[in-house]
Order: structure tokens, then C-alpha cells, then sequence
């Protein structure tokens, strides 16, 4: 190795422990979990080695309820949540007047607390003896019944846990997609124009190849974020997302962690094993898709 | 296909809030454009050449006049249905697309009658990319391509959907100096095979010298003069015209006539067949110089600077403003360089006079 060879490697130094003591080594640490059955921590001791953890975990009915809300949660949020953002973000830059405080008004979720936007979901949708909810007295006034949002039907919790959710995501989305759509030059557009392009094929033929990496960008992002859910159903729904049946995954790995005391760290991991492989998986795919689709 | 502009005039809010006055960027412009003719839009960055082009290519609208095609009065009917073609100074292609997609996207978005195959697209596309020579480029992405055949690729993209106008915003300004000189040779080949009305603009006086049928001379909005070239380079109407063409460019001094002669400073020029006893400006083009020791006009030698065909005798004069002034005379003659001065005789049709205030020809005749 040359001196230009270990200088390089001097400088690189700092960041590569940091990402082995931080990164690679838990990473590799919870595989080794999540193949060792019944761990415990207190003791550090194991029965046996093999694939129980995963044949567990799999036939949990919790862990399933868990996969189940998370696959719904991302299939809904993430392409509404882009595709809202995209129609918010066109809006905005197609209008000069009021735009930036337009901009402000949707920013405004993305600088406030998670746990605060949920006390206003549960105003909104909460439904107690005194009061029905915002939502459900809209309802009524149009002659509707009342419908218990947070503790009612799976199907309205969900609604309301993907509301949420894309309504927490969306400022951010929006904020990248505006600066993405003022920097496609006007040029192209007046090109475009002059040649007889429709505005739908301007958008599809012009906009979007343009746009196309920011969008992939959030996409990634959001696929990635969306199977992280967890703090979201908690602001909802509180702590016991089990009974609520609006656990998602990262929500089964923490209550495998710290639930009856000890937790059970050799679920938990494999959980987090299953998860970590979804999401590789899905941005693969994504990858490739992107290929043929995303334009640099 | 004839552009008529009739009395158009653009005028943009002012952003500035002190003053509030619009800003005219193109006054009251009358011109026409004959059929098939190549037209340069001629003056200094900011006079509204480009807003005056895109004002015929309707991406912006006039605010008084009116513009026609022919015989159609287009002024409100919207770009797309004018059917013009405009290159951008940047080119604008789109980056994401082939040139052979760049090339066909204004045919894909034709409609009804005027729809085409796939197989009639790439025909024309391949024909308009033979023209424009870029006819082996045609998978390439445009970061792929040179300045200069992205610029062709920007042409063939304008011809393809056969434009009854072809519209030039500062074609040759991201050129290189060799790479201008041949694209406008080019350009002109085009426009001659095609013989689609073009109008370019630029603020390149010698490129819209070198290839116009016609020149538009243009200051502040406002129209100083319409001809042909050469014309306009002999007869200017006034010193903004006079200073604005040629290379290099016209020597300014400040002159007088007294009993019918022409002075600069104490020398005596010739006669002139104006009566009154009057301050002009006196301009006179670097070819308009004849050296002779018993000349009548007497300069500072500055230097010479030797080009091959020419000489360039670098003046100063005590009543030119400008520090140094070229004349341009052959390379057979030969400048004593020793002397701190140098006398020429000057050629009257090529000294010009002008009003002191107003900038305006005066015209004369030499006796």
C-alpha cells in the first residue's frame, strides 16, 4: 500500500469505526439474535441455535395483525401522499400571489410535534361521552351516524392512522417537490408550448421525466418510513396497540423488547430481521423500476 | 409566409416602487417582413430584440398593435396555433430525450387530420436531420452532443413541423468564434433550401451583417433603421446606427463648419455645401482614411498593428472622446512609425455628419 493509499485510509477512519460500532456491528448482532433461542439478556445465555425465533414470530397471530396494518399503511400512504403532494406542489407553483404563505401553511405540520398533531387527530376524531368529535358532528349535520374513529371498526382506525399519516408526511413531500418543479427551466416549457403540447403531455413528457429523481428520492424515503411507522399509531391509539389491533411491525419488535419485564430479545430480532429484509426487498425493486423510469 | 407588424408596443409593469411607469421594452414597431427573407433583429443587450421575437412567436402578448401572417391576423391566436418555430439561445432540449424523440415530439403533437404514423414521423425526422447534417447523431441524448450540434439539433426540432416562421433567439451566442462563423454559414444554407421566413436576433452586429437579407436596428424599444446590410452600413440615420456597425468601429470626433469647410480641430477637412456656422459630430468609417503625407488631417500616431491584408493604424485625436481610434488602410502602404503624428486624407463618403444633440444625420455634399 503507498502513502496516498494509507492517508486515504487515515481519513476515512473516523467515519468507518463510527459506522461499525453503530451500524454494522448491530446489525450483525441482531442476526446473531434472531437466530439464538430464548436469550436473555440479564444472564447472557441461550438455549439453542436454529430458525424457532422466525417460525415463532411468524405464527404470532399479534406479528401478522402487525405485517397486515403496515402492508395497508404502506400500500395507502405512500403513493397517496406523493401523488397529493405532487397535485399540492403544482398548485403552488402555477400560482405567484399568496404562494408563500400557502408554503407556510403547509410546512406547518412538518415543524410540530408528532405527539401535538395527534391531540389534534384525537380532538377531530375522539369520540367520549361529552362530546362526539369534530368529524362525527360534521357527520351528524349531514344526517350521518356516528362513527367511533379510535375505538371502533378496524377500518376507521385505519382510516384515521393513514390520514394521519399522510397528513405528517406530506409538508416535507411538498417542500422537495416545489423546489424540484421551480428548477425545470421555463425554457422547456415555452419549447414545448410552441410545438402544440398539451399541458397533460407537458406534464407527463416534460415535468415528470424532469421531477423524476426528487420523486423517486421521496418515494424511497417513503416506502422506507412507512414500514418504520410506529410512533404515529401510538399518538392515536396510545400504548397498547395489540388490543387496538393497529400494532405495526416496529411496533410488535418494541413490545417484544420491553414487554413483561425482560422482553424477548430473540423475537424481537427476528422481527426486526423480517422487517429489515421487507424493505430491502421493496427498494430493489424500486431500484430497478427506477432504471427505466427515473432521468439524471 | 409575410410577418407584418403593425404599430406593436410591449410594455411591462415596473417592479421598481419608486417609479412606477411601465417599462416599454418595444415601441410602437411598424415593420414588414418579406416572404422567404432572412431578418436580423439588431441592437445592444436590453433593447427589446427578444421581447419584440417573442412577441411574433406569441409567447408573450402585445399591448397595443397588432401582428399578421400573411394575410391572418394572428395577434391573439395562441403560440401553438401559430405555427411557428423558435430556437432558444440555451436551445432548450429536452435532456431526458433522444434527438431523435427531441426531434419528433412537435409531430406527436399534432392532431386530427394532420396525425401521423410512427413510420411518417421517422421519415421526417430523418430528413430534417439530413439537412441539418446531424443525421448520425440521432440516438445520442443531447448531454452527449457538442455546442454546436446540439444548436443543429435545436434547428431541426423548430423545422420539422414545416413552421410558416422560423425564429432565431441569439442562435450562435454559446459558440465558439470558428464554430459561429460556420453554424451561420449554416443557417443561412438552411434557411435558403427551406425558404422559410426566419428572424433572428443578436446583438452581434457583424453575424447579422454577414447573413441578413435585411437588418431592423434596434435602441430602447424603439426601431433606428430597416434595410439591407450594406445600406445601412453606408447610409446610417444617425450616430447611434453609425457607432453600433462595423468592426472596428466608426471614429467619433468632435467637428464644426465655418464659410462652407469642414474643421476638426484646426484642420481644415474640406468643403461642405452646408452654410451656417455650426458644432456636429463628425463620424468617419476606418476605411474612410487615405494615408498622405500632405493630408489634410493630422492624428497622434499611437501605433500600428500589422493584420496581413490590412494595416491598423491605431489614432488619438484632441477632440475624439474616445482614447483610440482605427484606420484601416492597405498593407502596401507603409507608416513611419518614427513621427509622433500622421496625416491622412479623407474620403467624403464615408464622413459623416451628425447633429451634436439629437445624434440625427446631417447630409452633405463634399465640393
Amino acid at each position: 500500500m503507498d502513502n496516498q493509499n494509507k492517508k486515504a485510509w487515515l481519513y476515512l477512519l473516523p467515519a468507518l469505526i463510527f459506522l461499525a460500532v453503530f451500524m454494522v456491528y448491530p446489525l450483525v448482532d441482531v442476526f446473531i439474535y434472531s437466530f439464538e433461542e430464548s436469550y436473555n439478556f440479564a444472564s447472557q445465555t441461550y438455549n439453542g441455535v436454529g430458525i424457532y425465533n422466525y417460525s415463532y414470530v411468524l405464527h404470532d397471530a399479534y406479528f401478522l395483525q402487525a405485517l397486515k396494518n403496515t402492508f395497508i399503511l404502506v400500500a395507502i400512504t405512500v403513493p397517496l401522499s406523493t401523488i397529493i403532494a405532487l397535485l399540492i406542489s403544482l398548485g403552488l407553483s402555477s400560482i405567484k400571489a399568496v404562494r408563500n404563505l400557502f408554503q407556510t401553511i403547509y410546512f406547518l405540520p412538518y415543524v410540530t410535534n408528532t405527539l401535538a398533531v395527534g391531540l389534534v387527530f384525537m380532538i377531530l376524531f375522539q369520540k367520549a361521552p361529552q362530546h362526539e368529535g369534530l368529524v362525527n358532528t360534521v357527520i351528524n349535520w349531514f344526517g350521518g351516524q356516528s362513527i367511533d374513529f379510535l375505538g371502533g371498526p378496524y377500518w376507521a382506525k385505519m382510516f384515521v392512522l393513514c390520514l394521519y399519516t399522510i397528513w405528517v408526511v406530506m409538508p416535507f413531500k411538498i417542500l422537495i417537490l416545489t423546489s424540484a418543479l421551480a428548477s425545470v427551466k421555463q425554457d422547456y416549457y415555452n419549447a414545448a408550448k410552441l410545438d402544440g403540447a398539451s399541458n397533460f403531455r407537458i406534464f407527463k413528457k416534460i415535468t415528470l421525466p424532469m421531477i423524476s429523481p426528487m420523486l423517486f428520492y421521496l418515494i424511497i424515503t417513503g416506502f422506507i418510513g412507512a414500514f418504520k411507522a410506529y410512533s404515529d399509531a401510538v399518538a392515536l391509539f396510545g400504548l397498547d396497540l395489540n388490543s387496538a389491533e393497529m400494532n405495526t411491525i416496529v411496533g410488535y419488535v418494541y413490545d417484544m423488547l420491553y414487554s413483561d419485564g425482560g422482553g424477548y430479545p430473540s423475537y424481537a430480532s427476528a422481527a426486526a430481521i423480517i422487517l429489515f429484509v421487507i424493505v430491502l426487498t421493496i427498494t430493489c425493486i424500486n431500484l430497478i423500476i427506477s432504471k427505466k423510469h427515473v432521468h439524471y | 409566409m409575410k410577418v407584418v407588424l403593425q404599430n406593436v408596443t410591449k410594455k411591462f409593469p415596473s417592479r421598481n416602487k419608486k417609479e412606477k411607469a411601465d417599462v416599454i421594452a418595444v415601441n410602437n414597431f411598424s415593420f414588414e417582413i418579406p416572404d422567404g427573407k432572412l431578418i436580423g433583429l439588431l441592437g445592444p443587450s436590453g433593447c427589446g430584440k427578444s421581447t419584440a421575437l417573442n412577441l411574433i412567436s406569441g409567447l408573450q402578448k402585445p399591448t397595443e398593435g397588432k401582428i399578421f401572417f400573411g394575410d391572418d391576423d394572428i395577434t391573439k391566436v395562441p403560440p401553438e396555433k401559430r405555427g411557428v418555430g423558435l430556437v432558444f439561445q440555451n436551445y432548450a432540449l429536452y435532456p431526458h430525450l433522444t434527438v431523435k424523440q427531441n426531434i419528433t415530439f412537435p409531430l406527436e403533437n399534432l392532431k386530427g387530420k394532420e396525425k401521423l404514423t410512427k413510420a411518417q414521423m421517422n421519415e421526417k425526422a430523418e430528413e430534417i436531420a439530413k439537412l441539418v447534417q446531424i443525421d448520425g447523431l440521432l440516438d445520442r441524448k443531447p448531454s452527449e452532443l457538442s455546442g454546436g450540434q446540439q444548436q443543429r439539433v435545436a434547428i431541426a426540432r423548430a423545422l420539422v413541423k414545416m413552421p410558416r416562421v422560423l425564429l432565431l433567439d441569439e442562435p450562435l451566442s454559446n459558440l465558439d468564434a470558428r464554430l459561429r462563423l460556420q453554424t451561420r454559414e449554416e443557417i443561412k444554407r438552411i434557411q435558403n433550401e427551406t425558404k422559410i421566413t426566419t428572424v433572428f436576433v443578436t446583438h452581434d452586429q457583424e453575424e447579422a451583417m454577414s447573413i441578413s437579407d435585411m437588418i431592423v436596428v434596434m435602441k430602447d424599444g424603439i426601431i433606428q433603421q430597416i434595410g439591407n446590410p450594406q445600406d445601412v452600413y453606408d447610409e446610417p440615420v444617425n450616430l447611434f446606427v453609425a457607432k453600433f456597425l462595423g468592426t472596428p468601429p466608426i471614429g467619433v470626433y468632435e467637428g464644426r463648419t465655418e464659410n462652407g469647410k469642414l474643421y476638426i480641430g484646426n484642420d481644415c477637412i474640406f468643403d461642405v455645401n452646408v452654410k451656417e456656422n455650426k458644432e456636429f459630430t463628425v463620424a468617419i468609417r476606418p476605411e474612410g482614411y487615405a494615408l498622405n503625407e500632405n493630408g489634410t488631417f493630422e492624428c497622434k500616431l499611437n501605433g500600428v498593428e500589422v493584420m496581413g491584408r490590412d494595416i491598423s493604424v491605431v489614432i488619438t485625436h484632441d477632440n475624439a472622446p474616445e482614447q483610440a481610434i482605427r484606420a484601416i488602410i492597405s498593407a502596401e502602404n507603409i507608416v513611419d512609425t518614427s513621427k509622433p503624428t500622421v496625416k491622412f486624407d479623407l474620403k467624403p463618403s464615408k464622413v459623416y455628419l451628425f447633429d451634436k444633440q439629437s445624434g440625427e444625420r446631417i447630409y452633405y455634399t463634399a465640393k
